[in-house]
């Protein structure tokens, strides 16, 4: 069963009042959800649409438009690999595969312990440091191997 | 002349105790102390046009605000995500409350009562800064009820999107921050008549917004007394691939390509040959080297067959492989289309295959002419801008380097005889 906590309750409720009409709070609870469950499952929809007075169905229509959302569980961490222009012309391709072959994974997989979701990344602005990623809120930039070695082994 | 990046990499400058030791918020008192409809006459005088991509003068774009219609909103566009353009993030990253000042002064202008910013969805540590931000805003009385007795009340939020290029488009923008499917709309009716909520709305770059404050304080002459004669003062270029020192830089505008290439970003890296260059973010088309004294405007620019777009400028030097990277953007666009109408949808995924089949040696002879005959069908064709952008990379590197198609179509048809 899926249920918000008092606290959330109140949190929801400040959300929706920056808007004058509900509907707007939509992408603003999908993140809540997602940023304590690593995703948004079916019951979270339903919950969410209960809120906003918004169907189940057309929660996930509009869920799905977007590349963050998750309807599945992820990784604890989640790492965006930019594979841009900017990034790319700065050796980011090779990187990725560095990355996917260290983690033993595929781009687009979890790695068999749930710690890591890798995945390749349109362009995050981050153009004058590439090779970048992010993983889950925090930019790394200049990326080199001996880096994402350092980074990804330091995260407990 | 530094007007946007003044001070950018002081320590602290987030804080607003040392934002204000530093001028900040001082704009608001010279804006208070005039009519909103003469902020709006400074702002059209400084010939500042918008930093987003469309270059639109915006003093005359808040002019178009629908005549007595409210309640009216401002967004501001933090959805920075354009291939190679990385400026809007180092503003709100270290200088939020300047882009909070240029939003009161513009709310006031347009008398405007609710304001969003809405980042996209990977910016959430800079939105969590710039709600800090926001907080002492509102403790200091620039944000709030009555605002340093102005009569102006102005409540400005943080909105994150969730990962959707289009969603920098403004009204798929509207359409994200009303809680629906990030799809465009039909234009007519602009947002300046029928915006967020069916009201009338202003819509504006971080970087466009940031630099009000400045032009409040300086007034609309003296901003107008940079740059060339049509293209009025400074811009954030993002520099980015083949180059020494790529990072971010204020230029006055009309400085030429070759000196933000080689003065500003260091050359290019190992002293390689310069190949190309795109000069205004991925949606724009790419020149080669023999255009890099061109001036960094919005009319020479374009002369040259280009755009100044959103300020990023992507150098590529000779070991560049010319399909490699249009199929990447080719990807990009297919990728980001939202699917709503039929030529962007479909054409951005046959360009992306056919780009691929020559990459890999599957395609034959004609097609390079094919990928000209999709960028013919959509040029033009597309519900919103999505379309032409992606034509742009195709279109432009076919023309600039068909040599490189043909002979890599050769090479690889070559090496299928040999096996």
């Amino acid at each position: 069963m899926f249920v918000f906590t008092s606290e959330e309750k109140n949190k929801i409720e400040k959300i929706v009042g920056r808007y004058p009409v509900k509907q707007s709070a939509l992408l603003p609870l999908l993140t809540l959800v997602q940023r304590r469950d690593g995703y948004v499952s079916p019951e979270a929809m339903e919950a969410i649409g209960k809120e906003l007075e918004l169907s189940p169905a057309y929660v996930q229509s509009v869920m799905s438009f977007y590349t963050m959302y998750h309807a599945q569980p992820t990784g604890k961490y989640i790492i965006l690999f930019c594979h841009n222009i900017s990034c790319q012309l700065n050796g980011a391709d090779e990187l990725l595969k560095y990355t996917a072959k260290k983690l033993a994974t595929d781009v687009g997989g979890t790695t068999t312990d749930k710690k890591f979701t890798l995945h390749q990344e349109e362009c995050l602005a981050a153009c004058c440091g590439g090779p970048m990623m992010r993983v889950n809120d925090t930019f790394y930039e200049n990326l080199t191997r001996e880096k994402i070695d350092q980074i990804l082994d330091s995260l407990p | 002349m530094q007007i946007l990046f003044k001070n950018i990499d002081m320590k602290g400058l987030a804080n607003i105790d040392i934002y204000e030791k530093q001028g900040g918020y001082q704009s608001l008192k010279k804006a208070f102390a005039k009519k909103p409809e003469e902020i709006i006459e400074i702002v059209k005088v400084s010939g500042l046009r918008g930093r987003g991509g469309a270059g639109f003068p915006a003093g005359l774009k808040w002019s178009f605000l629908a005549k007595d219609v409210f309640p009216r909103y401002l967004a501001c566009n933090a959805d920075e995500s354009e291939p190679g353009t990385c400026k809007d993030r180092e503003l709100l990253e270290k200088n939020p409350h300047l882009l909070i000042e240029g939003i009161v002064a513009t709310c006031y202008a347009c008398q405007i009562e609710t304001a969003y910013i809405y980042f996209r969805g990977e910016f959430q540590h800079a939105s969590d800064l710039m709600d800090k931000a926001i907080e002492e805003a509102h403790k200091k009385g620039y944000l709030g009820k009555n605002i340093m007795g102005s009569g102006l009340d102005l409540d400005l939020y943080t909105h994150l999107g969730a990962g959707a290029y289009i969603c920098g488009e403004e009204s798929a923008l509207l359409n994200s921050l009303e809680g629906r499917r990030g799809e465009p709309r039909l234009k007519p009716p602009f947002p300046a008549v029928e915006g967020l909520y069916g009201k009338p709305t202003v819509i504006n770059n971080v970087e466009t917004l940031c630099a009000v404050p400045w032009i409040v304080n300086e007034g609309g002459e003296k901003y107008a007394a940079i740059g060339t004669e049509k293209s009025k003062g400074t811009k954030l270029v993002s520099v980015s691939g083949h180059v020494k020192k790529p990072g971010n830089y204020e230029i006055v505008l009309g400085m030429p390509v070759r000196e933000i290439i080689f003065d500003l970003a260091g050359g290019i890296r190992d002293d390689n040959q310069l190949k190309a260059f795109i000069p205004g973010g991925s949606s724009v088309p790419m020149l080669t080297a023999d255009k890099v004294d061109v001036g960094y405007d919005y009319e020479s620019l374009q002369e040259a067959g280009s755009m100044l777009g959103s300020g990023a400028l992507i150098v590529m030097d000779h070991t560049v492989n010319v399909v490699e990277v249009t199929l990447r953007l080719a990807y990009f666009y297919m990728h980001e289309s939202c699917g709503k109408c039929t030529p962007c949808r479909e054409g951005t995924r046959w360009m992306w295959q056919i780009l691929g089949k020559i990459q890999t040696g599957e395609g034959v002879g004609a097609q390079v002419d094919k990928l000209l005959d999709i960028c013919d069908n959509m040029s033009f064709k597309c519900f919103c801008p999505l379309g032409d952008a992606a034509v742009g990379p195709v279109a432009s590197s076919i023309k600039c380097f068909r040599s490189d198609y043909d002979e890599l179509i050769k090479k690889l048809e070559g090496d299928k005889v040999a096996t």
